[in-house]
């Protein structure tokens, strides 16, 4: 599949970023902007995939992967954030450095309407449980980006988000 | 409102008599009463994350934990209302499917914490069933004291995951006061957990 699909490129960077940081757990709700990442983390022997019901037991499963001394990330959506503010106490109240990647819908080209109203209230909730966010905008960010998140919510100790917007990942017709 | 009891088993004997090995295992529990009944188990140790709050979230913490140590035994105490909020996480515990991870779910059917209002599994709702169905391999439930023999049994010989529902009696919980700083209990679960691996 890899070399076919279209996030395959970047999503390669990501996963070795990611994997050298020793992220095992790649816990995720399905989406177009995270599935070449997924099928990365499901074909490596040293990585685990964990397909979510709701996005929120993402952020439980970052924790208790922490405590026990590893890491993990949670993978969704923007409109998944808006499932997340409360276990994100965790992070805000408890100091677990939750590490999301993020897909944006409802920014720039969105042509569902329905995906406004979480995708404009993105920044406003990272920002209110205190997860530092990393954009990227263009693929030359990626990267950079993805680097300083995964050391943010490593040694740094905080809670982080990878945000790829819309612009960067294209958006889809309707 | 008054809620009539689902079973016969007193939650504050309950977990001593499931785990008398406690200091082998890992905890993790959700609020209210399970992590009042999880404390006093552990005396509050280093070997327990409780919570009190974050509703839900129990289960897939534990999932987190036992997926990431798999050489250790992981255990998870909830409530009724705490299963029923985070309920979509026994699915994901059943699709990740560790074998190292118990879930002990005390089923009071109320909401004792803030008033003891009735909840749903007073009516019709049952959450062994709901673990059955969403796949998880074993699972069990028991309501009176003379079962817990079969329980201590379940949880050392079940091929996990297992889900181990308890009916109780409507009591207070236990009392152990524990430490509620959650960044302060995340660090020392963390420094416990990396000196018994050293």
């Amino acid at each position: 599949m890899a070399d076919k699909h279209p996030h395959a490129e970047w999503s390669g960077k990501m996963f070795d970023i990611m994997r050298d940081a020793g992220i095992t757990l790649f816990s995720h709700v399905p989406d177009a902007g995270n599935d070449a990442l997924i099928q990365l983390a499901e074909e490596h022997n040293e990585t685990q995939a964990v397909l979510l019901t709701t996005e929120e037991e993402g952020v439980a499963i970052c924790a208790g992967a922490e405590l026990v001394g590893k890491r993990a990330v949670l993978c969704m959506q923007s409109s998944g954030l808006g499932n997340c503010p409360n276990y994100l106490t965790l992070a805000k109240g408890g100091r677990f450095p939750i590490l999301m990647m993020i897909s944006m819908r409802g920014d720039f080209g969105e042509q569902n309407p329905w995906q406004y109203p979480m995708g404009e209230a993105t920044d406003d909730l990272l920002k209110a449980m205190n997860i530092l966010v990393f954009k990227v905008d263009r693929p030359d960010e990626l990267e950079a980006a993805t680097t300083a998140a995964v050391n943010a919510s490593g040694k740094g100790g905080r809670a982080a988000a990878i945000v790829l917007s819309q612009k960067f990942l294209g958006a889809k017709g309707f | 409102m008054t809620t009539s009891p689902t079973g016969n088993i007193d939650r504050r004997e309950l977990l001593p008599q499931l785990f008398p090995n406690q200091q082998d295992w890992l905890f993790v529990s959700g609020l209210a009463g399970a992590s009042k009944d999880a404390a006093d188990l552990t005396k509050d140790g280093p070997n327990l994350f409780s919570m009190a709050g974050g509703m839900g979230s129990a289960v897939p913490m534990g999932l987190g934990m036992a997926l990431s140590a798999p050489d250790r035994d992981v255990a998870v105490i909830n409530g009724d209302g705490e299963m029923l909020m985070g309920i979509g996480s026994l699915v994901t515990v059943a699709s990740a499917s560790p074998n190292n991870l118990t879930i002990v779910c005390e089923d009071n059917a109320m909401h004792g914490e803030t008033g003891r209002q009735t909840g749903h599994t007073s009516r019709v709702a049952n959450l062994e069933a709901m673990a059955k169905a969403a796949g998880i391999q074993s699972t069990m439930t028991i309501s009176e004291p003379g079962q817990i023999a079969d329980a201590i049994r379940f949880i050392k010989e079940a091929p996990g995951p297992r889900f181990l529902l308890v009916r109780i009696l409507p009591t207070d919980p236990c009392t152990f006061k524990r430490d509620m700083d959650l960044a302060a209990c995340r660090v020392r679960f963390k420094d416990a957990f990396k000196a018994s691996a050293a």
